[in-house]
């Protein structure tokens, strides 16, 4: 019951950030409940892919979502996951806290910076992103207007994913934080379309990921199917609050959540 | 644009079209999902036994399958966390059929790595 309820929280975060929820459960499964890493990584697979599909259906509606850029960078997350789902089964636990913590630490001072960005301003169309048509229009809600949007920086995104892949194999979440921000720092997209298209890219790379550590024995049904309700819960919550919210809002809340997480990460690393 | 939107063309149309469809089956799929779940769980917090001997789980699709058939409450929420973990490779799959409709080359090979991608981490997975 108590797991049911922390991933009710969770899904509600994670379809809000983009995140999948990984980066509430792992901590609170393994820190709170004293899980072993890998049975909590393998239920937090299982969040990613419930928080991706159950908000999938109200963002596409909402045409925040962008498959081509999503797909698009796909192509490297998925290769990076199998990559990183191979280097889990040989890395220690204590190392897998330590990359995680200096992840986030990151993450949490490159948002920081950006925390009064309500819309990019200046973006260079990259010649890729040109014929690869990686951009779109929104309709705001909280702007109350139509929000149109354009891609620079398509090969350090691309790049970062491959990155993000190997991270979210390694570690069985779905790096939407990385993902969150190769598309804002880099792609500079708008915020909301940034974390519902990470949203929907998360789902992709952990299933990528999820077959791997079911046939391994990762996935315990008994503590993945309480994540897996909680989180659909969740999920439906943070869609219908994200798209009411404005992007400067969003970035507030990430902003803290990740630097509580990564020093807890960074502790539990360093202890042992 | 010069290029147009994806709502311009015919096949534009026909994409958008498509994606609706994606949106809701991904609902349904959800939804059956979190039944079998919920089936499960409920079971064995009924009958107090997950039926296989406790530490234990069926971890390949046959004994999943097995297991299911033969009313073990386990099994069936395996079954549930099958199609979740089903459900993102049916949307890139969806994607591939709605480019393909819209005829829109580099797409249809984009998701169609993707697509390969995921599959060959599934075989991958099954010869651990």
């Amino acid at each position: 019951m108590a797991v049911f309820l922390v991933s009710v929280v969770a899904g509600t975060i994670g379809a809000l950030l983009g995140l999948g929820g990984g980066i509430i459960l792992i901590p609170v499964l393994t820190l709170g409940f004293g899980i072993d890493i890998r049975y909590a990584a393998g239920a937090s697979l299982i969040s990613v892919i419930a928080t991706s599909s159950g908000a999938a259906a109200a963002y596409v509606r909402d045409r925040l979502t962008n498959i081509r850029i999503g797909l698009f960078l796909e192509m490297a997350t998925t290769s990076g996951a199998i990559t990183g789902a191979y280097l889990a089964g040989v890395i220690s636990p204590r190392f897998l806290y330590i990359i995680f913590a200096l992840m986030l630490g990151y993450s949490t001072l490159a948002m920081f910076r950006r925390r009064h960005v309500e819309l990019p301003e200046g973006v260079v169309l990259h010649p890729l992103a040109r014929k690869l048509r990686l951009e779109g229009s929104y309709y705001d809600p909280a702007l109350a207007r139509q929000v149109d949007y354009t891609s620079s920086g398509v090969y350090e995104s691309f790049a970062l994913m491959y990155v993000a892949g190997i991270i979210s194999g390694l570690l069985g979440i779905g790096s939407g934080l990385f993902k969150v921000m190769a598309m804002d720092v880099f792609m500079k997209l708008p915020m909301k379309v940034s974390t519902a298209t990470s949203n929907f890219m998360i789902g992709v790379t952990a299933a990528a990921s999820a077959g791997i550590y079911f046939a391994r024995g990762n996935i315990n049904p008994a503590l993945a199917a309480p994540v897996a309700l909680g989180v659909m819960v969740g999920a439906t919550l943070g869609t219908r609050l994200m798209v009411r919210l404005r992007n400067v809002t969003l970035r507030k809340i990430f902003v803290p959540v990740l630097l509580y997480v990564s020093l807890e990460m960074l502790l539990k690393g360093l202890k042992g | 644009m010069a290029t147009g939107s994806p709502q311009g063309s015919p096949g534009g149309l026909r994409a958008a079209a498509v994606e609706g469809i994606i949106s809701r089956s991904l609902r349904w799929g959800v939804v059956i999902s979190a039944g079998f779940i919920a089936l499960g769980l409920a079971w064995i917090l009924i009958t107090g036994s997950t039926g296989y001997p406790p530490g234990y789980y069926p971890t390949t699709l046959s004994q999943v399958l097995r297991g299911a058939l033969g009313a073990k409450p386990l099994a069936v929420i395996d079954v549930g966390l099958l199609i979740l973990i089903a459900t993102p490779i049916f949307r890139v799959a969806a994607s591939l059929v709605a480019f393909l409709a819209g005829r829109d080359l580099p797409y249809v090979l984009i998701s169609a790595y993707v697509l390969a991608m995921l599959l060959l981490s599934l075989l991958l997975g099954k010869a651990v």
